[in-house]
């Protein structure tokens, strides 16, 4: 049984690697950070690494748009896709729990999403270690792995709305529709919220409301990673202080975004074609 | 409704009384069969008859709206259980229109979905079976450059791998030549002669004809009838043909008069011959009657109706049958 998940994963993996997908969304992730951390200061003036922090500081609001979109397209056809090239029923009929298939699909293409982020970002981080020193690595990494926790949410949402779609075409519609809500309608409700209650009670719960978006969690991952909670920016500074100060909870955080969209990308799945 | 009342206690697959509803529409209807070992068992009927759909919830991926099917004695849920995983280890299935991978290589493939269906395998193994379908010389190259026909073997050798006991197979040889469509069946012949119970579906009734046990006739979801051609042919009870080539264009009328005071219709005639349509079962009394009319005649032909003839004949029927009822 468990060589079905693992002959899944690896299929999706390879995949990936052979049509250069890795390759190039690796490439991507190392040209715009080493770009924003050379370019960042420029508005000011000033063109070259001024700092680590001021370069997380900006890559955090740059990888809150790029990430989850790659891992939505990553995602999107996981299920789907296999359905319409008529290869689903094929996989269905084989002596494997249907869950292998979610599972493995996750797998596979998350490994993918993470070895071109780490190597995006990696190889972005050895030039930004080279030009000021080797001490910034365990920054730079707990970003790139915050960025990773990121993708990996958003693509385990990717392969839940996959189960749902009836095609691919839909499944890509509900992709975009679900990056257009958490990362640029969620934060606005959240301010307009906020300014609305005002001083009223209600208004405590509103820190809280902001773990329900994968986004925010990531957005804070970052800003605490350079160890500067204060200067978490917009609603961010809503986060509430606990989690944001305790990188495991924030990572546990990260992680159940994972775990629940794929745990109900599996029930869904199970029960496909049942209700018919 | 017809059933298949065979009694064999070597039933592969058991199907009784199976219904499928989709929201109001009925898919399929009252449906009830039975597969033997080592039997080649046919679903013929045009698009839309429930051939997939009862091929789905034979293979599980779809539970019946009622009744039961079984396959090896064990029911078929559409659970994703150990049981039904069990089950499926036996089963062998070449899908309609196989697309497989385009990424991977045909030895690839074989190992994919070898490992998926828990099968240990060697290179040899690999090897041997692109060789019994064809494609050992291409064994290193992507899937991307498949014709449709070559996927279609890739398709059987991956339902081979693993020693299936039932294969299905569903509309195995649309995409491949005349060839390619003998190749095939021999493979299946082997493979059968080894034990292994074939279900296949297809709409090339010629195809079936010749190489079916036993057909069963779907139209409008509901199973019109089923049996082997010669038992088929009875059920519709369609007349032969009898082509009777005259020694000279006197003799065409010399030969029709003769078969009319027999009760025999004329279906053609030319100059040089007539097609008569003679009931099926007295072939004898139409030997005796060549005999007998040997001076007129250069050559004949017998032919019986052909799986098509019969297909039409009994699907009208129910279509006629169903019609009654809903006006009844």
């Amino acid at each position: 049984m468990n060589g079905a998940f693992l002959a899944i994963a690896r299929k999706e993996f390879r995949d990936r690697v052979r049509s250069r997908w890795v390759w190039v969304v690796a490439i991507v992730f190392a040209l715009f950070s080493l770009a924003i951390a050379f370019l960042g200061g420029a508005a000011q003036g000033a063109v070259g690494i001024r700092s680590v922090e001021a370069a997380i500081a900006s890559l955090t609001s740059l990888a809150i748009f790029l990430v989850p979109l790659i891992a939505l397209v990553l995602g999107y056809d996981a299920v789907v896709g296999e359905r319409e090239r008529g290869t689903l029923d094929l996989l269905l009929s084989l002596p494997i729990p249907k869950r292998a298939i979610v599972v493995g699909k996750f797998l596979g293409l998350g490994a993918a999403l993470a070895a071109a982020t780490g190597v995006g970002l990696g190889a972005a981080g050895i030039v930004l270690a080279l030009r000021v020193g080797w001490s910034v690595w365990s920054i730079w990494a707990q970003f790139a792995l915050g960025c990773i926790l990121l993708g990996l949410d958003f693509l385990a949402i990717a392969i839940w709305l996959s189960t749902w779609a009836r095609d691919r075409s839909r499944a890509s519609g509900a992709a975009i529709a679900v990056w257009f809500a958490l990362i640029l309608v969620f934060d606005l409700i959240l301010l307009a919220a906020m300014v609305g209650l005002g001083a009223h009670p209600a208004g405590r719960w509103l820190p809280w409301v902001m773990l329900l978006n994968p986004a925010d969690l990531f957005r804070v991952w970052g800003l605490a990673s350079i160890g500067n909670v204060q200067a978490l920016r917009g609603v961010s500074e809503l986060f509430p202080s606990v989690v944001a100060q305790q990188p495991f909870w924030l990572a546990v955080a990260l992680l159940g975004w994972t775990v629940a969209p794929l745990a109900l990308a599996i029930r869904r799945f199970r029960h496909d074609g049942k209700e018919l | 409704m017809a059933t298949d009342s065979t009694n064999c206690d070597d039933v592969v697959v058991r199907a009784e009384h199976v219904v499928r509803r989709f929201g109001t529409k009925v898919a399929v209807a009252d449906v009830s069969f039975t597969v033997n070992r080592q039997e080649r068992f046919a679903l013929i009927g045009h698009n839309g008859a429930g051939k997939s759909t009862l091929f789905r919830m034979m293979l599980s991926l779809l539970p019946p709206s009622a009744g039961t099917i079984t396959l090896f004695g064990e029911p078929v849920t559409g659970r994703d259980d150990a049981n039904q995983r069990a089950v499926r280890r036996m089963i062998g299935y070449l899908p309609e229109q196989v697309v497989l991978y385009d990424n991977l290589t045909a030895e690839e493939t074989l190992r994919y979905f070898a490992e998926l269906k828990g099968v240990v395998v060697d290179a040899h193994e690999i090897a041997e079976r692109l060789d019994e379908v064809g494609l050992l010389r291409v064994a290193k190259q992507p899937v991307r450059g498949f014709s449709k026909g070559m996927r279609q073997r890739l398709g059987l050798a991956q339902a081979l791998l693993g020693e299936p006991k039932l294969l299905f197979l569903d509309e195995p040889t649309s995409g491949l030549d005349p060839m390619g469509i003998r190749d095939f069946y021999q493979l299946v012949d082997r493979w059968q002669a080894r034990g292994t119970t074939v279900v296949v579906s297809s709409h090339i009734l010629a195809e079936i004809e010749l190489r079916a046990d036993r057909i069963a006739i779907l139209a409008q979801g509901r199973l019109v009838s089923v049996g082997s051609v010669f038992e088929l042919r009875q059920q519709a009870a369609l007349p032969a043909r009898l082509w009777v080539q005259a020694r000279d264009a006197s003799a065409v009328a010399t030969l029709i008069a003769s078969a009319e005071r027999l009760g025999v219709t004329v279906d053609e005639r030319t100059e040089m011959g007539v097609w008569f349509l003679w009931p099926s079962e007295k072939k004898e009394r139409a030997l005796a009657w060549l005999l007998e009319q040997r001076e007129h005649w250069l050559d004949w032909a017998w032919r019986d109706a052909t799986l098509e003839e019969v297909f039409f004949a009994l699907a009208l029927k129910e279509q006629t049958r169903q019609a009654e009822a809903e006006v009844a």
